[in-house]
């Protein structure tokens, strides 16, 4: 499973199962589920060593945290896909009584997350503590962080920023999904994020631009990231992604943020999709 | 009396709480709005269609929303802040502890998505501890309206208060029952005079205590009823009354029951007229994702509840 052809064909199975879970929930959050869908899959397919039979402590892996937990169904999607739950899992998503909550959680024993976040702008942080007790435990592997554009709004942010860059955590890749959008708009017109390279940069962070829905450039990004650790800096990518990729009504817009698709519009967003890895199914 | 209390149809109290925003603007022009990024969460849009120049979009900066609040408050505005109560409240709680409430600035927190019935989005979201953070501020009143007109009319209402004010309300389409442009801050409603048990109650709980009492009535049982909209200052008259009358009391919120309106009125009678006394809310847990009276109903916080506790207190007398 590592040609460019079958990593798309993986992402094409998981942007099917955001549509199905966000559907069948009649609630949760697509648009930004399916524009980091490539960047899951190549995380999780390619670029990462991880272990599915998950320990939380997850030595000797590379980790992943989810700071903008809101797009779930992708992390939940690829997770299963790679092995720590069942894929039949995927249709108790934020019903009562499931491990798929909501927003990621620990809580309920879910394998493959290790903080819970929901609340915006705390996982940079988290992955700064994480990243620091690699180092402490003479462990080799890299941590991924994935944000919000609008997600990096929150103040929080910049102080793991600069704690990152200060203490030299070369073993830390952040990630932004830099799509232009949130809830209330674009980017620009809730709060500009402004010179967002040049604020990374300044911070002391190597920064990196990519096409985060072209799978050829995100692997090479990410490798190429993965092999630049350890030169006494942390480095971020900032990923070009359009919310709600590929489907053709969803595309570009923050209508599509945190609203499920009626029945219609799941057949019709489901009718662009291949169903490259087979359905799960919805309980009888 | 109690049947003058009849669910007519659903609304939201974060609809209230728009509708009493823009009103609010109207007749005061002191009052500002700020949101972070919830516009159409928390029903701003029509307050900032009227007054484009007196709303502020802050972004996913919470920390900063708060403080700026502080400031506008400092020189003469009425900012009403506008997020979920959890990013209302536990986010920004120094915030709101050292720049509005021990600086007395006149800043009305607004708060909606309180408590499990926002459902899906899950534990993250769920707060059930807010009150019991925002009453134990020196100064800070805390208001937790039960339905569209009663959140209205708070909203409304705050703005001619001096001081601080937590303001909760919540997501989903609820019973509107109370009716319109009644609201005094710190006085209960008195909703029925009865001699058995005392049911108090506070948010969207109050229409199910509403419930309980209709049952409870029906078999003979005397209810007392109190809808206390506004947690701190709390009416302890109103309470020290019906205490007095019925002997036993139950409370009833959605929150946690360490810290929340139960506390409060456990603490006025253990001081003052000791009586036995039951609660309803959230048993020092987290909440999950589902629908709102799937939740309810889990974690214990619904009509038959209120009625088991009910005829648990009683028997105690
Ligand atoms: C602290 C906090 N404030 C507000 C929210 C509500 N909220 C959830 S997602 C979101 C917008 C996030 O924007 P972005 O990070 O760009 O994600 P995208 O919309 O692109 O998926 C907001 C405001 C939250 N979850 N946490
Ligand atoms: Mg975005």
């Amino acid at each position: 499973m590592s040609s460019i052809k079958d990593l798309e064909l993986v992402a094409c199975q998981v942007r099917r199962d955001i549509i199905r879970q966000v559907h069948y929930a009649s609630s949760g959050h697509p648009g930004g589920s399916l524009g980091c869908a490539d960047l899951f899959t190549a995380l999780y397919f390619k670029v990462m060593e991880h272990d599915t039979s998950f320990q939380m402590d997850g030595k000797g892996e590379d980790m992943f945290f989810l700071s903008n937990g809101h797009i779930s169904p992708v992390f939940y999607s690829v997770l299963a896909r790679s092995g720590y739950f069942p894929v039949e899992e995927l249709a108790t998503f934020r019903k009562l009584d499931s491990r798929l909550q909501g927003h990621p959680a620990t809580h309920e024993g879910l394998p493959g997350v290790r903080i819970a976040s929901g609340s915006l702008g705390q996982g940079l942080s988290v992955a700064c503590g994480v990243a620091q007790a690699k180092k402490l435990n003479k462990d080799e592997k890299s941590i991924f962080c994935l944000m919000g554009d609008g997600e990096l709004q929150e103040g929080q942010i910049w102080e793991a920023v600069m704690y990152a860059a200060h203490n030299k955590l070369d073993n830390l890749i952040g990630i932004v999904d830099w799509n232009g959008r949130q809830i209330d708009g674009d980017n620009d017109d809730v709060l500009s994020l402004g010179d967002l390279k040049g604020k990374w940069k300044t911070f002391g962070w190597t920064v990196t631009e990519v096409d985060g829905n072209n799978m050829e450039a995100l692997v090479t990004a990410l490798l190429d990231a993965k092999s630049n650790t350890g030169n006494g800096v942390p480095q971020v990518i900032l990923m070009r992604t359009e919310m709600g990729h590929p489907i053709d009504f969803m595309v570009g817009s923050h209508k599509w943020h945190g609203v499920a698709p009626n029945v219609e519009q799941t057949e019709n967003a489901l009718a662009q999709l291949e169903e490259t890895m087979g359905d799960y199914p919805y309980p009888a | 009396m109690l049947s003058d209390y009849i669910a007519k149809d659903k609304k939201s109290t974060r609809d209230g709480f728009g509708a009493g925003l823009l009103e609010v603007g109207q007749k005061n022009d002191k009052v500002v709005g700020l949101c972070a990024d919830l516009i159409g969460s928390l029903k701003m849009n029509a307050f900032m269609d009227a007054f484009p120049e007196r709303f502020f979009q802050m972004g996913i900066a919470e920390a900063n929303m708060m403080g700026v609040a502080a400031g506008l408050a400092t020189s003469g505005q009425i900012p009403y802040t506008g997020t979920f109560a959890n990013f209302s409240t536990g986010r920004v709680f120094d915030q709101i502890r050292q720049s509005i409430a021990y600086s007395h600035k006149n800043v009305k927190i607004c708060a909606s998505h309180a408590g499990v019935t926002l459902g899906e989005d899950g534990a993250t979201h769920q707060i059930m501890e807010d009150v019991g953070m925002m009453k134990m501020l020196p100064g800070m009143a805390v208001i937790n309206p039960c339905d569209y007109n009663q959140t209205k009319a708070a909203t409304i209402a705050i703005a001619e208060y001096d001081g601080p004010v937590y303001l909760r309300f919540g997501r989903p389409g609820w019973p509107v029952f109370m009716p319109e442009g009644e609201f005094s801050i710190g006085k209960a409603v008195h909703m029925n005079e009865g001699k058995d048990v005392s049911i108090i109650a506070t948010g969207h709980l109050m229409w199910y205590a509403v419930e309980a009492a209709n049952v409870l009535e029906s078999e003979g049982i005397s209810v007392d009823l109190i809808n206390i909209h506004t947690i701190k200052p709390l009416d302890a008259t109103a309470i020290l009354a019906s205490a007095a009358r019925t002997g036993c009391v139950v409370t009833a919120e959605e929150h946690q029951i360490l810290g929340g309106l139960g506390g409060s009125v456990a603490q006025l009678l253990a001081a003052n007229n000791p009586c036995p006394i039951e609660f309803v809310g959230m048993d020092d847990s987290f909440g999950e994702s589902g629908k709102p009276d799937q939740l309810l109903a889990k974690y214990n916080m619904d009509t038959a509840t209120i009625l088991a506790k009910a005829r648990a207190v009683m028997a105690k007398k």
